[in-house]
């Protein structure tokens, strides 16, 4: 009989698709698991809905819980409980680290261009806020291209979501 | 069958086709990307609500593409194949200010699946209205941006139920004018059936690679 907690653990392994420096569970994206009699239910929340690494994160999920001995049913949730405020602390330092801004907290109503085009963006690599905004959107939907004035360094910035 | 989110759906399938067409020859490279991950949202958004549309044990990829052309629920302003950049500016600017209004309205939904799917795909179109924000600030004083909201601006009324065009038209500055509704389809919207469809098509018991 497996656990939920051994679950969990497998999960925390598998690397994101597109940014193999945090895992699944660091990224928030796993709602739930639940294991009832040799079963395992795991509701996920993708974090765009036109995510390409969809199917590819299913499938390791599925393949995870398989070497645990049980058979998984991933649930994927369609709604708004995502948020990028869902990433863990630890995840969101091991985004800082590989150069990745973190993304800033989630407010009531959708950001605004103005709050994009602020100077508070925070340089991953030398920690100044002397940044702007490159353009709103990069090589994954989830991600801006901004440039620091201080370091001359171009970086990535999480959209908040 | 909900016809109100197979429209939608249709509109987002069909719009990201067409938002597609810019990858690899936007003015820009940054609009190369912009357009790219705009279009990959638009069909993520088609997938989910086609996900609602088609229930349970429904097949998503049966709803999008193995429809004849005429059950397509699309307005026509998503249809027109726009490769001039002042027109395919204006049709995403116009778009967005008229999927904010509608967006809006599926939030309050009694049901709470449609409602926390429009909420989820509010959050992705709030990028999506500041790339049309810029972009609208930038171009708003051309003459050629202006002919070209004046040409799509009835296009754009038809991507709303009629309760909803005056908000759109106070949001466009604009008066409501007659509609380009939905029902008929363009000839253009023919020719991306063609196109779009034609893997499905050719490999009725589903393509593998």
């Amino acid at each position: 009989m497996i656990s939920e907690a051994q679950v969990w653990d497998a999960l925390a392994e598998i690397p994101d698709p597109e940014i193999p420096v945090i895992s699944l569970v660091d990224l928030g994206v796993i709602r739930s698991v639940d294991v009832a009699s040799g079963r395992v239910r795991v509701e996920f929340t993708p974090t765009f809905l036109g995510c390409p690494a969809l199917e590819a994160m299913r499938s390791a999920m599925e393949d995870k819980v398989a070497e645990l001995g049980a058979r998984a049913e991933v649930q994927v949730i369609q709604d708004d409980s995502w948020s990028t405020d869902r990433i863990t602390p630890a995840g969101r330092e091991k985004l800082r680290a590989a150069g990745f801004a973190p993304p800033a907290p989630r407010e009531a109503t959708a950001p605004k261009l103005v709050q994009l085009q602020a100077n508070v963006f925070r340089c991953p690599y030398c920690g100044s806020t002397k940044t702007r905004l490159e353009n709103i959107f990069g090589p994954t939907p989830c991600r801006s291209l901004r440039y620091c004035e201080s370091c001359r360094q171009p970086f990535e910035q999480f959209k908040t979501i | 069958m909900n016809e109100r989110l197979l429209a939608l759906a249709d509109d987002e399938l069909v719009l990201g086709w067409r938002d597609s067409e810019w990858t690899g020859i936007a003015p820009v490279l940054e609009e190369d990307v912009a357009f790219s991950s705009i279009a990959q949202n638009e069909i993520g958004h088609a997938r989910a609500l086609y996900t609602l549309v088609a229930g349970e044990d429904g097949d998503v990829d049966a709803l999008a593409f193995d429809r004849p052309l005429e059950e397509y629920r699309c307005a026509p302003l998503v249809e027109l194949r726009l490769l001039d950049w002042a027109h395919a500016i204006a049709r995403r600017w116009l778009y967005e200010l008229a999927d904010e209004i509608r967006l809006a309205v599926l939030k309050d939904d009694a049901d709470p699946t449609v409602a926390g799917l429009a909420a989820k795909i509010d959050r992705e179109e709030a990028y999506h209205r500041m790339h049309a924000e810029l972009w609208h600030e930038r171009l708003r004083d051309e003459p050629r941006f202006q002919e070209a909201v004046d040409e799509l601006w009835p296009y754009a009324l038809g991507l709303l139920p009629a309760e909803q065009r005056s908000d759109l038209a106070g949001r466009a500055g604009r008066e409501v004018v007659d509609a380009v509704e939905r029902g008929a389809h363009t000839d253009e919207l023919a020719a991306l059936w063609e196109e779009m469809t034609i893997v499905r098509r050719s490999a009725p018991a589903g393509a593998r690679w």
